[in-house]
């Protein structure tokens, strides 16, 4: 496995493509990207629908594998990865937070953050104090026992950010987080976006429609039909 | 794992028809089981019971009791061979006995055996005209002290005492002396009156292995016997084999049952978890995990389910009269049923292995769906 290298940038997407097969010829959803993010750094991509950010976003995070291209995170180059390799990666290296909240719905918002643990390290009572930390910073320490099916749409998505800092990752995708929630909360979800990833020094793309979203990034990157402005 | 146990105590009513089908399933087999052992135990304990390594039937016999005569020349053969210590006599008949107090056409079945070696459980052989009976006759109002009337001819023997597990094709086993053997012959079964000294089988105890000790005896007698272990001699007791094959073909169909049921469920609870699953992959769960997971719920379900089974189980036995239904329960049996239960859940479940690997982890960042 490698060994992550402090200096290399979270994130370094070079050339890379991702085209779809398709019955009529071929659907090429990503053209020659090329995207640097620094460590700390958070990047909102903007761009329509069917533009290619879920796809990029899958790509840089491991669970999509590009056409070509190379994909470093963290200085690991994860371009020729095979899927086992790519979960191992996954599991150490990235987080997701999803557009749709996918909190496991039978888990109390505790045991979602140490699911994280449960599928990887199974390093117990560390796991146990992270979650209850992120919890706490979170604003969830009282909802830490409550069920999905008991949080506001604000704190399951919170508790979603809550798992993706769980393995203390280099770099977090959020894919549109803030499109399920009202401005106002999409906007104290990005607060704590903002805060949680500066305070710990982790990159971030963050895919938005919405441009207000942008001012709490430290640069916007646009695309459209899957080529990434300049 | 915690994943999937605490799902399984949260969401109990996800797993409710299966533990419930799945009872069922393990109920029927334990009654199968119990029921085979029940009718191969009636069928087998006179044998079983004998005291020695080896029954000693005449080769044309084809190892049937009924059939075999063996005459003191060849008995004379079987005790020269080498390693035999002790030989005993043994006759049976088969009989409807009528117990005094019960009408006239409510006969018990019986068997009465007379031996010169007394069967485990009888202290010594009995007086002429007495017997010890086998428990089961209790259920038909037999105490010690009952005069039985055996056969048309009504021939009188007193019970003097009970034995367990002595029955023979579910005829209920009665101990006498080769006496009371001969006289009930004579009297009730005219055509089958054997001469003194003759018997149908003998008892052989000696040293070494029963294996070896029959194949000494045979080689004595020039091939004129046919010598079975204790254990062969039951197998070889017409119909047991049958009875075996026939139960244990319903019992593989009950398994093979059961795998289905669980293939079946697991297969649909996998098609609901494709979301969750694919979130977990996404964020670095293998399938290795999820599928030991969906196993584990899968063991859990049959533990309860054979757990509950048991229980019934036992108490079905303990509420059913002696005599009525022939259901033994046993611990291997229970064991080997939800040992074979647990195989069943494990096949099962791993049909939803493919699906499981299947799940893709970008179907959980949502392509623009
Ligand atoms: N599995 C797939 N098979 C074929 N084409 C796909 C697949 N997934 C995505 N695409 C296509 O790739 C292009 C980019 O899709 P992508 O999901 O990245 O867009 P997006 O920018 O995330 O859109 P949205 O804002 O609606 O979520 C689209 O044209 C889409 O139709
Ligand atoms: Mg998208």
């Amino acid at each position: 496995m490698t060994v992550t290298d402090p200096h290399a940038p979270a994130l370094r997407l070079e050339g890379v493509r991702k085209v779809y097969p398709m019955a009529d010829g071929e659907v090429v959803a990503l053209e020659r990207a090329d995207l640097t993010v620094d460590r700390g750094e958070i990047v909102a991509l903007v761009g329509p629908s069917g533009s290619g950010k879920t796809t990029l976003c899958s790509i840089a995070g491991g669970i999509l594998r590009a056409s070509g291209g190379t994909i470093v995170v963290g200085g690991d180059d994860i371009s020729g990865y095979s899927p086992k390799q790519l979960t191992a990666f996954r599991r150490r290296a990235v987080g997701f937070v999803f557009q749709t909240v996918n909190l496991v719905p039978f888990l109390t918002a505790r045991e979602n953050l140490l699911v994280v643990d449960e599928i990887g390290a199974r390093t117990g009572a560390p796991a146990r104090a992270r979650a209850d930390q992120l919890l706490e910073e979170l604003g969830l320490a009282d909802r830490a026992k409550n069920l999905p099916s008991q949080l506001s749409g604000g704190q399951r998505q919170r508790v979603a950010i809550g798992r993706a800092l769980m393995n203390d990752p280099t770099l977090v995708l959020f894919d549109e987080p803030t499109s399920a929630l009202d401005s106002k909360l999409g906007r104290q979800v990005m607060e704590l976006i903002r805060s949680e990833m500066t305070a710990r020094g982790i990159a971030a793309i963050v895919v938005t429609h919405d441009e207000r979203i942008t001012a709490f990034a430290d640069r916007t990157v646009h695309i459209s039909d899957g080529v990434l402005d300049a | 794992m915690k994943i999937a146990l605490r799902e399984l105590r949260r969401r109990p009513g996800r797993f409710a028809t299966a533990t419930v089908i799945l009872t069922l399933i393990a109920l029927l087999l334990l009654f199968l089981g119990g029921l085979l052992d029940g009718l191969i135990r009636n069928s087998t304990g006179a044998v079983r019971a004998q005291q020695g390594g080896v029954v000693v039937s005449s080769a044309a016999s084809q190892s049937s009791f009924l059939r075999s005569r063996i005459d003191p020349d060849l008995r004379a053969r079987v005790a020269a061979a080498p390693g035999v210590e002790e030989v005993g006599g043994l006759g049976i008949v088969q009989l409807g006995a009528r117990v005094p107090g019960n009408g006239p056409r409510d006969l018990a079945d019986v068997a009465l055996f007379g031996v010169e070696i007394a069967p485990r459980g009888v202290p010594n052989v009995p007086d002429t005209g007495e017997v010890w009976a086998d428990r089961i006759l209790e259920a038909d109002g037999v105490r010690v002290g009952t005069e039985l009337l055996l056969g048309p001819a009504r021939s009188p023997v007193v019970v003097v005492g009970f034995v367990e597990d002595t029955n023979y094709l579910g005829q209920a086993g009665l101990w006498g002396s080769p006496a009371t053997w001969r006289s009930v012959v004579a009297a009730n079964r005219p055509a089958e009156i054997v001469a003194d000294g003759v018997f149908q089988s003998l008892v052989v105890r000696g040293s070494g292995s029963p294996v070896d000790l029959a194949a000494a005896v045979d080689a004595a007698t020039g091939g004129a016997t046919l010598s079975l272990t204790i254990a062969d001699t039951a197998n070889a007791i017409p119909g047991v084999a049958e009875q075996r094959g026939t139960f244990n073909q319903i019992i593989g169909v009950t398994v093979a049952i059961a795998i289905v049921v669980i293939a079946l469920f697991f297969a649909l609870l996998t098609v609901e978890r494709v979301a969750l699953y694919g979130v977990l992959k996404a964020i670095g769960a293998r399938s290795r995990t999820i599928f030991a997971g969906l196993v584990v719920q899968a063991i859990v379900v049959t533990v309860i389910a054979s757990t509950v089974a048991t229980v019934v189980v036992l108490l079905l036995d303990a509420a059913i009269p002696p005599g009525s239904i022939p259901v033994t329960i046993t611990v291997p049996r229970i064991v080997s049923s939800v040992l074979s239960l647990l195989v069943a859940a494990v096949a099962g479940s791993a049909f939803s292995l493919r699906r499981v690997l299947r799940v893709d982890p970008a179907s959980a960042i949502g392509s623009s769906s």
